[in-house]
């Protein structure tokens, strides 16, 4: 038996994509398989492990608690889409200049969580970042450099502000 | 780790949603925020026939103060209900209790409602919803009817809910005046589920306590609400007695082990968290 497809059409950092895929496919599979966009990495699969966290209009969100077909119609951002080697996002340019990262597993998730994070709290405290990043599972660089590094983001992004 | 093969339909008015789910029956399954469900299906938990996906139903989406009470619709996240105002200046309590459930991304995709439709003995907004007294209302093709928490709930991850029914709204009512709230729980991890956990209101008329109540999660099968006023009335609030309270808790509660806690560890922190929960709760008492 063959599973019925279902018209999926979303934008995904900026840019229209379309696909037919069955309703059972997650965001997650949706991005990496269908799109081919593999920054977007898979750990836990229920929810837990917070590496496949994507924006969903903006908001961070498992993509492997989300359907493909819920997604239809929205605005999907990845990492792939918040910046470029040449032209960083002020969180990769702080995970780099901070050791926020090791193995890169779960860095993703990182970057997309703290990224829409600092839209929302520019200029946290230490605790608050811990809170931010509390639903994201790192295991091996420590999350002292990554609360640094989510405090350095907020700096340079005000630094760029400033110039 | 991936749901087996469902079929799937995202209805556009709540009335097309009720005609699908009267159509599919006892095969379908509501699917709203999805972070209860969607884990259940990955772990293949669960392996509904048909999904009715609610995520269209806008009209769904808002939270609304109406006469004294919080109504929270079906398609209202955690972190939305949590950010509201006036939701907050009506019952504090949800906003307390919303900062334990899960953690933020989670709360930016799951809906209040879908929590207590789930009915998780762990879940914290369902002992908000029993300790408030507030109700669930429930539409299906065939009429409406509203449901009380305590006739809600009818066992762990069971609820009152039929084949072909949806919960369209949760109301929860505000406290009298002079009443403090807070909701306490200890957990393994941050975020984590609670190895016990309770919501808390005590009320102060007249400079003294005139009741202190509890709804506890993860100490039995549904939210278990416990009026303890005997062990506090007419003490002030700086000077009750709250580790009788306490005390008094764990006398009336039975809690069973499980690989997270022993029973004894569990009715040890009932105890625990009843006394600093109630002090603090009367502590932010205004009269």
């Amino acid at each position: 038996m063959s599973e019925s497809l279902h018209d999926v059409r979303l934008t995904v950092n900026g840019v229209p994509q379309e696909a037919q895929v069955p309703a059972r496919r997650l965001l997650s599979d949706f991005l990496r398989h269908d799109l081919r966009l593999t920054g977007t990495h898979v750990g836990c699969e229920h929810g837990v492990c917070g590496a496949c966290t994507v924006l969903l209009d903006g908001e961070p969100v498992r993509s492997c608690l989300l359907l493909a077909v819920t997604a239809d119609g929205h605005d999907v951002t990845t990492v792939e889409g918040l910046g470029t080697s040449q032209d960083m996002h002020p969180v990769q340019q702080a995970f780099r200049e901070c050791h926020g990262l090791q193995c890169g597993f779960c860095t993703p998730g990182f970057l997309t969580t703290a990224a829409a994070f600092l839209v929302d709290n520019p200029a946290p405290t230490e605790d608050e970042a811990r809170e931010a990043i509390s639903g994201n599972l790192c295991r091996c660089t420590g999350y002292q450099n990554i609360v640094a590094s989510v405090l350095r983001a907020a700096e340079i992004t005000r630094e760029r502000g400033a110039t | 780790m991936k749901p087996s093969a469902f079929a799937w339909s995202a209805p556009s008015s709540l009335d097309e949603a009720l005609a699908v789910l009267a159509q599919v029956g006892g095969d379908g399954k509501v699917l709203a925020g999805g972070q209860s469900l969607l884990p259940m299906l990955n772990m293949r938990l669960a392996a509904p026939a048909h999904l009715v996906d609610i995520n269209r139903l806008t009209e769904l989406a808002p939270v609304r103060v109406e006469d004294g009470a919080v109504v929270v619709g079906a398609l209202a996240r955690h972190a939305a209900v949590e950010r509201d105002q006036a939701a907050h200046g009506v019952q504090p309590l949800l906003r307390q209790a919303l900062r334990l459930v899960a953690h933020p991304v989670i709360r930016n995709r799951g809906t209040t409602v879908g929590s207590i439709a789930h009915a998780d003995p762990s879940g914290e907004m369902t002992a908000v919803l029993a300790l408030t007294g507030g109700t669930v209302q429930v539409a299906s093709a065939s009429g409406r009817r509203e449901v009380a928490a305590d006739a809600f709930f009818t066992g762990p991850l069971e609820s009152d809910l039929s084949a072909g029914e949806l919960a369209v709204s949760a109301t929860f009512p505000a406290f009298p005046t002079g009443s403090g709230t807070t909701f306490m729980e200890v957990a393994r991890r941050h975020g984590d589920y609670a190895v016990c956990g309770l919501a808390a209101v005590v009320t102060i008329v007249d400079g003294v306590v005139s009741s202190a109540r509890a709804a506890y999660v993860s100490v039995g099968p549904s939210p278990l609400v416990l009026d303890l006023t005997d062990a506090v009335a007419g003490a002030e609030p700086g000077g009750a007695d709250w580790t009788a309270a306490g005390d008094l808790a764990g006398e009336q509660t039975d809690p069973e082990a499980d690989i997270h806690a022993s029973a004894a560890y569990r009715l040890h922190l009932v105890r625990v968290l009843t006394a600093r929960a109630f002090a603090e709760a009367a502590g932010r008492a205004v009269p």
